[in-house]
């Protein structure tokens, strides 16, 4: 890989979006299971469920304010960075983001801060009202996000206008609608809600081996376990959801991940594990399961899932047709209205290609120069990093069972041995807590190392989506970006830590009280579940 | 889908250039004070207590208000892509520098007040300083840049590219009739602050908002009439000489632009833009007189008018002009050739037009229960003060 300005800004895109989404699946799932909390306290009038919402919302704005402000940085970065990108189809990738701002970003920010200052100025309904309109602000947030993620897999709704050189939108709500936008929605959700979940539990199995806190810990388990099983089997299912629809919307992706080089007789086997080998095309100690990945990607016995060999062939007639597709705009280019109309039909038959030809801008100025040897390196480019996308998938999915035996065993002893955790499963919590971070992260890798050479799917290179910017511009930024926010995750984890040894810090009197008043009831409670144990104030 | 057709696509790129200046204003009003109050944070709080009051003022509402400045980047980027494709890229370190100044301040705010620490809390009130202080300096100096024009061209593939060797280094954008701008933004900001605190401290830090925020509006206006006859007398404005197309396709190249002439000859072909100076000075000055009398909500109210006044007459005198390029003018960004396609920009309004006033309300309910001042007393009886 040379420093050239599109690898490094692909290298600062992909961390600043790296590190922005340590924040973010947190503040998903803790902005949910805190607003959960506040609802058990206004409905109970139990003091405790206060100090819990209070002492998880402490932490929640420590993380919250990390995404806000990193999440600036990824606003701007695609004028900033990605120029042409940004020409090319912000008239359909730009609406997503303005509305999320509209509809979303607002109502979670303005009301944040009402969260933290409005505790003695709201009655207890509102307060609460208000804790769910910063968790559904943020869970829409990332919808919309999302829908602009989703597009750039799979471009519906919109087509190339040759007079403005850019892709326009036809169909808004296909665009919404974009069913892989809708599965990466409920999957990244439900991942925000498993690391909510996880770190709930861990932090409070931490309490309970250390016998601090043990009443406020015992209930926050019992709520994360639940809440973290439904997420991870959604999570699961969700993600069959996204190879399933990438079966058909991102072949070449799919392909990848499996490291499958040859198309296989239906249904094809599912490789467990091997180790890719990209320049001789073909996987090394691999093995394998017969049936799965043709039941995971078609959902039958007899369709067959392409190779990669067979998709660099279809990516090569593709270039041709795009090839012939260029001459015809350059045609319109210059006669603009005068362009016989048989021009533009065979131009609008073909445009779907152009995207194609655009890869050969990398070897050669004008695509319709490119030679037979360009052709073929054009279409070997369509084949993304297989190894990377084949670990990635597997660390990620492996870690995803894993959330299930984890939040599963902890709702099982929540439920039916209440209060009766072993040790052994607490230190379990502990040390899982940073796992979600890293199978999210991985999920990321899947998703937008798997769309090279793209930035949109068939329709723009990444190679030529880059801002006009010298290497000393990038390599400026990076380095700041880089020590910037290294100082900040150590300030961020630095006071995630003492907040996290401190406990809670509030309504502990009037807790204790309430605790001491209805000690016999609280210690003979028989697994009546935790929200039906002691009266209500 | 015909029902865009209702509204034609020239009524719809003018509503989308109203809109651009609405979302620029409503960030400049909200963020704005936000700034001003960062900026004026270690001159007007003396001690630990009264740098917590005045950050205290801010504290619950900077993150709503932060999100103007997000919308809008991402109304820019929906209704003008090019504006955000070449403005963006153009100003590439100096929006580094934005964006590094506007993460430090979420961060400060936050932070500041989580330890005891003298070090570690008067560290925090120099970055919240620079974050108030840097974005509004520079966003006055883009202004300024915008008005002198930006050396870019696009090729015919519509891809911008920047001439010259300052471009993107930015040292080139402190100009100095841009670095006036900054000036006038920056005193401005710190009037709109000084504004807010006198409305919601009292004692020595209302007192000394007073006392500075009065100076930087003195400052502001001698500024806003220094750039209103630097413009008059020694800069070149851009004329579309071609036929203007209003609905045309939004490419740039299909018209011819001329760099001459002043940009003040808008003021004689539409004389009716001079109630935004106009605004502008009379809003500045009685703010001015509200610092000094000791006004409260009055002062903050002609506050808003003064910057409403000087932002818009910076968009009515460049009209139609958005992104004017000195080294090609032909490239030069206008509300006419920049916009979105007619389709999007009729979804982006509907949408805005569901939203923006939602938004409004629960923007005005939050600040209504937020009312009333600040006291040192708040500050430490609360635990979820910052």
């Amino acid at each position: 890989m040379e420093l050239d300005v599109v690898e490094l800004s692909r290298l600062q895109f992909a961390m600043t979006a790296l590190y922005h989404f340590l924040f973010v699946p947190l503040t998903l799932g803790l902005s949910i299971l805190v607003a959960i909390m506040e609802t058990v306290y206004v409905m109970t009038g139990r003091p405790i469920w206060r100090q819990m919402t209070k002492f998880w919302g402490t932490l929640f704005g420590i993380n919250f304010v990390l995404g806000v402000a990193t999440g600036i940085t990824m606003e701007f970065q695609f004028g900033m960075n990605w120029s042409y990108y940004s020409h090319y189809v912000g008239d359909i990738f730009g609406a997503p983001l303005a509305v999320e701002g509209l509809m979303a970003f607002f109502l979670e920010a303005t009301f944040v801060g009402l969260f933290f200052f409005g505790w003695d100025k709201l009655s207890r309904v509102a307060h609460c009202i208000v804790a769910w309109l910063v968790a559904i602000g943020s869970n829409f947030s990332a919808l919309w996000i999302l829908i602009a993620n989703g597009w750039m897999v799979n471009p519906v709704g919109a087509e190339f206008n040759p007079e403005t050189m850019r892709m326009e939108m036809t169909n808004f709500f296909d665009v919404v609608f974009n069913e892989v936008a809708q599965a990466k929605f409920v999957h990244t959700v439900s991942a925000g809600y498993i690391t909510a979940s996880i770190f709930v539990l861990g932090v409070s199995a931490w309490y309970m081996l250390k016998g601090r806190h043990v009443e406020l810990a015992r209930r926050s388990i019992s709520v994360a376990a639940s809440f973290g099983l439904a997420a991870s089997l959604s999570v699961v299912v969700l993600g069959d959801e996204s190879g399933y629809s990438a079966s058909h919307t991102q072949k070449m992706k799919l392909a990848a991940i499996e490291a499958m080089w040859e198309t296989e007789p239906a249904p094809a086997h599912f490789t467990l594990i091997g180790f890719p080998d990209q320049e001789a095309r073909e996987t090394h100690y691999a093995v394998h399961i017969p049936w799965v990945m043709g039941l995971i990607g078609t959902r039958s016995l007899t369709q067959e899932i392409p190779g990669i060999a067979e998709l660099v062939e279809e990516s090569e007639a593709r270039i041709r047709s795009g090839m012939l597709a260029y001459d015809d705009l350059m045609t319109i280019r210059e006669q603009r209205d005068a362009t016989p109309e048989a021009v533009r039909a065979s131009f609008e038959a073909r445009s779907s290609d152009l995207g194609y030809a655009m890869l050969l801008k990398r070897y050669v100025d004008d695509p319709r120069e490119a030679t037979e040897e360009q052709i073929k390196m054009a279409a070997d480019d369509t084949v993304p990093g297989v190894a990377p996308l084949f670990w990635s998938f597997r660390i990620m999915v492996g870690l995803g069972f894993s959330f299930i035996a984890l939040t599963g065993l902890f709702f099982v002893l929540s439920n039916f041995r209440r209060g009766d955790y072993p040790r052994w499963a607490l230190t379990l919590a502990v040390a899982w807590i940073p796992l979600p971070w890293i199978a999210a992260e991985m999920g990321w890798i899947v998703a937008e190392y798997g769309r090279q050479p793209w930035t949109v799917d068939g329709i723009l290179p990444t190679a030529l989506s880059a801002s006009h910017l010298s290497v000393g511009d990038l390599l400026f930024t990076l380095a700041g970006f880089a020590l910037f926010y290294t100082v900040l995750f150590i300030v961020e984890m630095g006071l995630m830590l003492k907040y996290i040894r401190k406990g809670p810090q509030e309504d502990v009197e009037e807790t204790e009280t309430w605790m001491q008043r209805h000690e016999h009831r609280l210690r003979t409670h028989d697994g009546k579940g935790p929200f039906a144990d002691v009266p209500a104030e | 889908m015909i029902l865009h057709d209702l509204i034609s696509f020239e009524v719809l790129r003018l509503i989308w250039w109203v809109l651009l200046g609405v979302l620029l204003i409503g960030f400049a009003l909200t963020d704005g004070f936000d700034m001003g109050v960062g900026a004026l944070l270690p001159f007007v709080g003396q001690t630990d207590v009264e740098r917590r009051v005045v950050i205290n003022t801010i504290g619950p509402v900077w993150e709503g208000n932060q999100v103007w400045f997000i919308l809008g980047g991402g109304a820019i980027f929906a209704a003008w892509p090019p504006l955000y494709a070449v403005s963006f890229s153009g100003f590439y370190l100096a929006m580094f520098a934005i964006l590094a100044a506007l993460i430090l301040r979420p961060v400060g705010f936050k932070y500041r007040s989580k330890r005891d620490s003298a070090k570690w809390r008067s560290s925090w009130d120099w970055a919240l300083f620079v974050g108030g202080a840097a974005p509004a300096l520079l966003f006055g100096v883009a202004v300024g840049n915008v008005l002198l024009g930006v050396p870019f061209h696009l090729t015919e593939d519509l891809m911008p590219m920047y001439d010259g060797t300052f471009y993107g280094k930015f040292l080139g954008l402190l100009r100095p009739f841009a670095l006036l701008c900054g000036v006038v933004s920056l005193s401005m900001l710190i009037m709109h602050g000084a504004a807010w605190l006198s409305v919601k401290t009292k004692g020595m830090v209302a007192f000394r908002a007073q006392r500075i925020g009065t100076v930087a509006g003195m400052i502001a206006a001698a500024g806003y009439a220094l750039a209103g006859l630097w413009l008059a007398f020694g800069i070149d404005g851009f004329h579309i000489t071609s036929e203007i197309v209003t609905d045309g396709p939004s490419n740039p190249l299909f018209k011819e632009v001329l760099h001459e002439g002043s940009w003040l000859i808008a003021y004689t072909e539409r004389p009716w833009i001079l109630i935004a100076p106009i605004l502008g000075f009379v809003g500045i000055f009685m703010a001015v007189r509200g610092l000094r009398e000791g006004f409260e909500v009055s002062t903050f109210l002609w506050s808003k008018l003064a910057i409403l006044g000087v932002i818009s007459s910076v968009g009515l005198t460049m009209f139609p002009f958005i992104l004017p390029s000195t080294v090609d003018p032909r490239s030069s960004l206008t509300v006419w050739d920049s916009s979105s396609s007619h389709l999007t920009l009729f979804v982006m309004l509907v949408a805005t037009v569901i939203f923006l006033p939602i938004i409004l309300a629960y923007t005005a309910w939050v600040y209504k229960v937020l009312w009333g001042k600040v006291t040192e007393d708040d500050v430490n009886r609360s635990h979820s003060a910052y």
